[in-house]
């Protein structure tokens, strides 16, 4: 009962929101709408890495990873091949796929704070490689003049900031239903009892490592597919949009969501970003001080997100959880992400 | 009657202490098989040690015939071994009904094997009468965490049996339930199919006399002694180290 306005509630705001979205782009000017855009993308990577953190119970720092392979995947493909939208997508999307595969092996037989040492390896060696390998990637200088996506065959080339930020708009939330469709499914009910207790669902014959590895993967396509939109929000890319401090402040946004919820980390991901966009023009120099002094905040004042609201609608007598037992989802925070 | 499980020279040790020395244990298909002693005589090493969740320093696991000791707890399970823990394990976030239906998922056999969703629903009509059974159908859409000590217990045995095991392993199932839920949990043992074996780990020998009909007493990791539950009944070795112990 009480759940179930709850949910409507919910269901009322995120409508609410996409028409926000929706109209935004008729109410700020070019250079916002072009911020938006990319901002998008980041969110959709904020996803993935909810995904990966709240869902799967891997908290990672690498996921900027491969959103550069889908980035630099499409926009290679977007100058030489092909610009069809759907082509680059699926193209970042594999590449991604294929960059989160390839480390499978690093990250699922570690846990917690190791796996942030790693993820946060891997995202940094993909950063110094992309440097390197100039003949591809076009080292620091990045790869520029990708020429406007069409969003399939036969329509025209987005030639405006909104029409870009509009079809950035409809992928992330295609994306972001497919990612909530496969939650429901198995597979997401595996996952989430193997975040509880995975000796438990080793106990009754699951095959953990699999379970984890393809969500590594599924996660590494979403972060790819992202890498493709931001391509088409600012047809150009370069090893800064890359670095640490993204990877960061994705963690961030999403435990401030509420790590295993994907709208969360949706909110989460775009408010962080937002605010240090606003913060570098209010602040030259000082946003990286700002949104350091923000995450230990919100490690300390707020440990369950912003999602902590839901642990006040539980029955006043039930537990929280028992001591033994590992944490909820919805109070999982960065000094429990080691399970 | 074949070996369904042979456990030889089992041994574990941690640091200086051997919690298993140099234990047999065989299980027969369908056997009610009990493993009784006092506190810290190694019965739930015993019961790791099949389960795969703890590596003995020496001594080999058969199962159905085939040395398992290599495997995993994942690969037992599919085998066909099934435990439930003595600190009841469930997935707290997950629904009762959920937390059936993942246990379920890697032994169901789906009508149509690809059709998607097929597996689940397969596993979902398995959960309904197998919470039905340990009482546990006016919470089947509580989240495990939120239920009480012996509820989860129940839910953990609705696991177990949800992974169609041909071995049971269970670790003081009856340990903090009420009278009501202790008879039911008599029950539901008793009714278990034939084929399916058990190995119970328990303190009340009422229940141990009760379900069994082997009885293997540990004590300090060692045999102490094993047979029929009227031989241990009046066996004076066994009052002995009872005396000492915790009945
Ligand atoms: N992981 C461990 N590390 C160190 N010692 C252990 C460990 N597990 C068990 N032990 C020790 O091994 C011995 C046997 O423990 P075990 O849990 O098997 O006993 P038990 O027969 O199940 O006892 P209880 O009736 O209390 O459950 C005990 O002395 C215990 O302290
Ligand atoms: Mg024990």
């Amino acid at each position: 009962m009480r759940g179930e306005v709850i949910r409507r509630v919910r269901g009322g705001i995120a409508a609410l929101v996409l028409v926000g979205l929706v109209v935004a782009p008729w109410v700020v000017d070019d250079y916002t709408t072009s911020i938006l855009a990319r901002t998008l993308a980041l969110a959709l990577v904020g996803v993935s890495v909810a995904l990966l953190t709240g869902v799967a119970g891997m908290p990672t720092l690498g996921q900027t990873a491969p959103y550069a392979a889908g980035a630099y995947a499409c926009a290679v493909v977007g100058s030489r091949v092909s610009d069809v939208g759907v082509v680059q997508l699926v193209v970042a999307a594999a590449a991604g796929a294929l960059l989160a595969a390839l480390t499978v092996p690093l990250v699922v037989h570690a846990r917690g704070v190791i796996v942030l040492m790693i993820t946060l390896a891997i995202g940094e060696l993909v950063v110094i490689v992309l440097g390197r390998w100039r003949s591809v990637t076009g080292g620091t200088d990045g790869l520029a003049g990708i020429p406007a996506v069409r969003p399939f065959w036969g329509l025209p080339a987005l030639a405006s900031d909104q029409a870009r930020y509009l079809y950035a708009l409809a992928v992330v939330a295609t994306l972001v239903g497919a990612v909530l469709v496969l939650l429901r499914t198995r597979a997401g009910l595996v996952l989430r009892a193997g975040r509880d207790d995975e000796m438990r669902l080793r106990a009754s014959g699951h095959r953990v490592a699999l379970h984890l590895s393809g969500a590594h993967i599924a996660a590494g396509a979403v972060a790819g597919a992202a890498g493709s939109l931001l391509v088409v929000a600012q047809q150009y890319i370069s090893p800064a949009d890359f670095g640490f401090d993204t990877s960061a402040l994705l963690l961030l946004g999403v435990v401030i969501g509420g790590t295993a919820s994907v709208g969360g980390a949706l909110v989460g991901a775009a408010l962080v970003i937002a605010v240090r966009d606003w913060l570098f023009g209010v602040l030259p120099g000082h946003a990286p001080l700002v949104l350091g002094a923000l995450f230990v905040a919100t490690v300390y004042l707020l440990p369950t997100g912003v999602n902590r609201a839901r642990g006040r609608l539980r029955p006043p007598n039930a537990p929280a959880h028992q001591s033994d037992q590992p944490a909820a989802p919805d109070q999982t925070n960065v000094a429990e992400l080691h399970r | 009657m074949t070996g369904l499980l042979e456990a030889q020279e089992i041994s574990v040790r941690y640091g200086s202490l051997a919690a298993l020395d140099g234990v047999d244990l065989r299980i027969h298909d369908g056997q009610r098989h009990a493993l009784i002693g006092p506190n810290g005589a190694g019965k739930t090493t015993l019961l790791n040690v099949l389960g795969g969740s703890t590596r003995p320093q020496r001594g080999t696991v058969r199962f159905d015939g085939r040395d398992v000791g290599r495997l995993g707890p994942a690969a037992r399970a599919r085998r066909g071994i099934n435990r439930i823990h003595q600190r009841p394990a469930v997935f707290p976030t997950l629904t009762a009904t959920e937390n059936v239906v993942v246990a379920a998922l890697p032994r169901v056999i789906p009508r149509r094997r690809w059709w998607p969703g097929g597996r689940r629903r397969a596993a979902q009509r398995l959960a309904g009468p197998l919470l039905d059974q340990m009482g546990l159908t006016a919470v089947a859409a509580v989240p495990a965490g939120h239920l009480a000590h012996g509820q989860r217990r129940q839910l953990e045995i609705a696991m177990a049996l949800a992974g169609r095991p041909r071995l049971l392993l269970l670790d003081e199932p009856a340990a903090g339930l009420s009278a009501i839920e202790v008879g039911r949990l008599v029950e539901l043992l008793q009714a278990l199919p034939r084929a399916v074996a058990v190995l119970l780990v328990e303190h009340r020998l009422d229940l141990v006399y009760a379900l069994s009909d082997t009885v293997t007493v540990l004590r300090d990791g060692q045999t102490l002694a094993a047979g029929t539950p009227d031989e241990i009944r009046t066996s004076p070795l066994v009052r002995q180290a009872y005396a000492d112990g915790v009945a």
